[in-house]
C-alpha cells in the first residue's frame, strides 16, 4: 500500500491574541507558535499504521515555507519514507481549491493507493482541500474518516456523522480519505527515528517543477477574493467576575449557591 | 437576483435542522434582492420531507428514487451538476456538515464555480453577494467576494439561527433522477450507532466540562473533585475525549451530544462552534478560561478570565464549605 499524506503547518491561536495586519488581509503571525495541524498528525499516524500492517511506503506532502521542515522531519522520524515540500510564493493559499490543485499536481503520475489528508486545517477551517484533491485526481473520496479497513483493491471506512453516529462506506482504490481527529493515538517520534529522518529525502519543488503555470493557482486565477479581515465583536452578556483568582472563585461559588443554581 | 438552491439534508427519514436553517437564510437573501428559494431534495420515499420543505421555500424540486435511499456523495454530485446546469441558480447552499463537506468541494472543482466554505452570514455590498466566514477558530472574520459568473457555491455553518414557523407554500415538483444507474466505486454499507456509556450526559442537571486547557490527564482529579462537590457529571470538548481523558460518550458538540443542563461549567474550553452547538442551550453557563477572546464567553452567563489551575481548586473548596 503506497500512501501519500498531506500535512500543513498551522499556528496555535487557541490562547494567542490575533491581530489583523496593516494589509487588512492577513494577521500578524510573528508571535504565534506553529506545529503540524491536529488532524494531519492523526493522518500521519494512520498512514504509518497501514504501512506497518501491510507494507508499502508513506510519502509526506506539504505546501509551505521552509519552517515546515521541522514538522516534516518529525513525520519522517515516525516512519515516513520521503517528503515533498512545495514552496512557491505565487500560490494563493487562501483558496482551498487552488491548494488542492497544487497538491494534485504533486501527486499525479506517481504510484499510490491512498491519499490521506486531515479533515480540517485548524487555521482556515475550510474542510475542503481533501475532497477537492480527490476530484482533481479523478478518484473516489470519503470525508471525516475515523476507521480504515483495507481490502483487496478496496477500502472500507467509517465516516463520522453528527451526534456520535457513523456510516460505513466502501470505495475502490486509489482513494482520498480525510482523517478525523481521535482515529488513533499518534505516537511520539523515537530518538533513533529522529536521527534517521535527517537522511531521508526531502525534495523542495516550485510550480515550474510541477508543470503548473502561475495563472492556474495565483490570486488572480482564484474565483473568490478575500476582501478584508476584521476582529468580530464578541457579543457577550456574561457577568465578568473580577478580583484575584482565589477571590473570583469565592465570588462565583457564592453566586452559584446563593443564586439557587446548585 | 437569481434563484437560491438549497440542498436539503436528511438522514434516517428525518430532515436535519440545517435544511431549514439554510432555507431561512435563503429567504432573507431573496426577500432583500429578489429571486426564489428552491429546496432540492434527493431521497427515496421522501414525500413528507418535501411537504415540510415547502413551508420554507418557493419551490421544492425533488428526486424520489431508490438510488437515493442512502447518502452517497458521488451520486449527489452527479445529480447536482445536472440540476444546477439545467436551472442555473445564482447561489447554491449546502450545509457545512459531515454530509455537505463530503460533496461541496468536489462539486465546486467539477463545475469550476466560485466556492466559499463555512459561511456564517451573507451580506450585500454594491449589489453583490458577500459571504462572511471565519479564521482561527472564530477569532477573525473575513469578507469574501465571488468573482466571475454565477452560480456561486457556499457551505453554510449550522446552528447559527432560530428557525421561524413555516410561512411559505412552495410548489412541489417531482422530477426523474438524472442519474439512471448505481455507481460502483463508492457504496454505502450501513450505519453504526454510537456506543452507550455508563452515564447519559443529556440527562444530567449539572455538568462540569473540561477541555484541552487542563493540559494533562493527571489534572483530571482536580475536575473530579469539583464535580463530586456539586454532584455534577463530567463531560468535555472533543480535544478532551480525543486525548482519552474521557470516554467518547462524554463529548459535547456536533459530533457528540447536545446537552441542556441547568448548569454547565466549562473549564479550559475555547468554545469552537462545534462545541457551542452542543451546549449553548444550557440554562446557566459558567466559563473559566484565561483567554479573554475565547469564543466560549459569547455564550457564558458568568465569566472568569483567569488561570484555571488557580481558580478551580479554590472554587471546589468554597463550594464544599457553602454546601457543607
Ligand atoms: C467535524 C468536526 C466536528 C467536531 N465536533 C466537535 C464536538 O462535537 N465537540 C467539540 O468540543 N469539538 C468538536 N470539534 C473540535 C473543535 O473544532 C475544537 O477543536 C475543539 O472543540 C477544541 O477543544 P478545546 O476547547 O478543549 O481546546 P482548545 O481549542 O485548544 O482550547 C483550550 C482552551 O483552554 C484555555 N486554557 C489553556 N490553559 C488554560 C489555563 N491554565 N487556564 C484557563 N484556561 C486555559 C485556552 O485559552 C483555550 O481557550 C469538531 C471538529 C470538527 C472538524
Ligand atoms: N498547505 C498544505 N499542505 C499540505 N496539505 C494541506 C495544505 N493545506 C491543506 N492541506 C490538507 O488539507 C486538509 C484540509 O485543509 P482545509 O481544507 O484547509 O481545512 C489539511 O488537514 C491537510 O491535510
Amino acid at each position: 500500500m503506497n500512501t501519500f499524506v498531506c500535512i500543513k503547518r498551522v499556528p496555535d491561536t487557541s490562547e494567542a491574541e490575533v491581530k489583523v495586519d496593516a494589509s487588512g488581509k492577513d494577521v500578524d503571525s510573528s508571535k504565534f507558535s506553529f506545529d503540524i495541524n491536529d488532524a494531519d498528525n492523526y493522518a500521519v499516524e494512520e498512514a504509518i499504521l497501514i504501512k506497518e500492517k501491510v507494507g508499502g511506503t508513506v510519502k509526506v506532502v506539504c505546501m509551505g515555507p521552509k519552517d515546515s521542515d521541522v514538522m516534516i522531519r518529525m513525520a519522517l522520524a515516525k516512519g515516513g519514507d520521503s517528503a515533498i515540500r512545495i514552496d512557491d510564493p505565487r500560490i494563493n493559499v487562501i483558496d482551498p481549491l487552488q491548494v488542492a490543485k497544487v497538491l494534485a499536481a504533486t501527486i499525479k503520475g506517481q504510484e499510490f493507493d491512498l491519499v490521506l489528508t486531515g479533515c480540517m486545517a485548524s487555521d482556515d477551517g475550510n474542510m475542503a482541500v481533501g475532497v477537492a484533491l480527490a476530484e482533481e485526481l479523478g478518484i473516489p473520496h470519503a470525508a471525516m474518516v475515523k476507521k480504515v479497513e483495507l481490502g483487496e483493491g478496496k477500502v472500507k471506512v467509517h465516516r463520522e456523522l453528527e451526534g456520535g453516529l457513523s456510516e460505513v462506506v466502501e470505495m475502490n482504490l486509489p482513494a482520498v480519505l480525510t482523517i478525523q481527529t481521535g482515529i488513533n493515538e499518534p505516537r511520539y517520534a523515537p530518538i533513533k527515528g529522529i536521527r534517521m529522518a535527517q537522511k531521508k529525502e526531502l525534495k523542495v519543488l516550485t510550480l515550474d517543477d510541477l508543470g503548473l503555470s502561475e495563472n492556474d493557482v495565483n490570486e488572480a486565477a482564484s474565483l473568490v477574493e478575500l476582501k478584508n479581515l476584521y476582529i468580530p465583536e464578541v457579543v457577550s452578556h456574561a457577568e465578568i467576575i473580577e478580583g484575584e483568582p482565589e477571590q473570583k472563585a469565592e465570588i462565583l461559588a457564592e453566586k452559584l449557591v446563593k443564586g439557587g443554581l446548585l | 437576483m437569481g434563484n437560491v438552491f438549497v440542498i436539503a439534508e436528511h438522514r434516517q427519514g428525518l430532515l436535519r435542522d440545517i435544511s431549514l436553517e439554510m432555507l431561512t437564510v435563503a429567504s432573507q437573501v431573496t426577500q432583500q434582492n429578489g429571486g426564489d428559494v428552491v429546496a432540492v431534495l434527493l431521497g427515496s420515499g421522501v414525500d413528507s420531507l418535501a411537504d415540510k420543505l415547502a413551508g420554507y421555500s418557493d419551490k421544492v424540486l425533488y428526486v424520489d428514487d431508490p438510488l437515493f435511499a442512502d447518502f452517497n456523495a458521488e451520486k449527489y454530485q452527479r445529480v447536482l451538476v445536472e440540476l444546477i446546469k439545467q436551472n442555473n441558480p445564482e447561489l447554491v447552499m449546502i450545509g457545512h456538515t459531515t454530509q455537505g463537506v463530503d460533496i461541496a468541494p468536489a462539486l465546486a472543482v467539477e463545475m469550476k464555480i466560485p466556492f466559499v466554505t463555512d459561511v456564517i452570514q451573507i451580506e450585500f455590498a454594491d449589489g453583490k453577494l458577500q459571504p462572511v466566514r471565519q479564521y482561527y477558530q472564530g477569532k477573525v472574520n473575513a469578507n469574501f467576494a465571488f468573482k466571475g459568473e454565477s452560480p456561486y457555491l457556499i457551505t453554510l455553518r449550522e446552528a447559527t439561527l432560530e428557525v421561524p414557523e413555516p410561512s411559505k407554500k412552495g410548489a412541489i415538483e417531482k422530477i426523474d433522477s438524472p442519474l439512471k444507474e448505481d455507481i460502483e466505486y463508492r457504496r454505502f454499507i450501513e450505519y453504526v450507532e454510537a456506543e452507550v456509556g455508563d452515564v447519559d450526559i443529556t440527562q444530567s442537571e449539572i455538568l462540569v466540562a473540561v477541555g484541552r486547557g487542563i493540559r494533562e490527564e493527571k489534572n483530571m482529579p482536580m475536575i473530579e473533585e469539583l464535580a463530586k462537590a456539586i454532584n455534577a457529571d463530567i463531560c468535555g470538548s472533543r480535544a478532551a475525549t480525543d486525548a482519552g481523558w474521557l470516554d467518547h460518550d462524554r463529548q459535547v458538540g456536533t459530533s457528540g451530544k447536545t446537552v441542556k443542563p441547568k448548569l454547565y461549567i466549562a473549564i479550559g474550553i475555547s468554545g469552537a462552534f462545534q462545541h457551542l452547538a452542543g451546549m449553548k442551550g444550557s440554562k446557566t453557563i459558567v466559563a473559566i478560561n484565561k483567554d479573554p477572546d475565547a469564543p466560549i464567553f459569547s455564550v457564558a452567563d458568568f465569566a472568569i478570565i483567569d488561570d484555571l489551575f488557580k481558580v478551580v481548586p479554590k472554587l471546589t473548596e468554597k463550594l464544599k464549605e457553602l454546601k457543607g
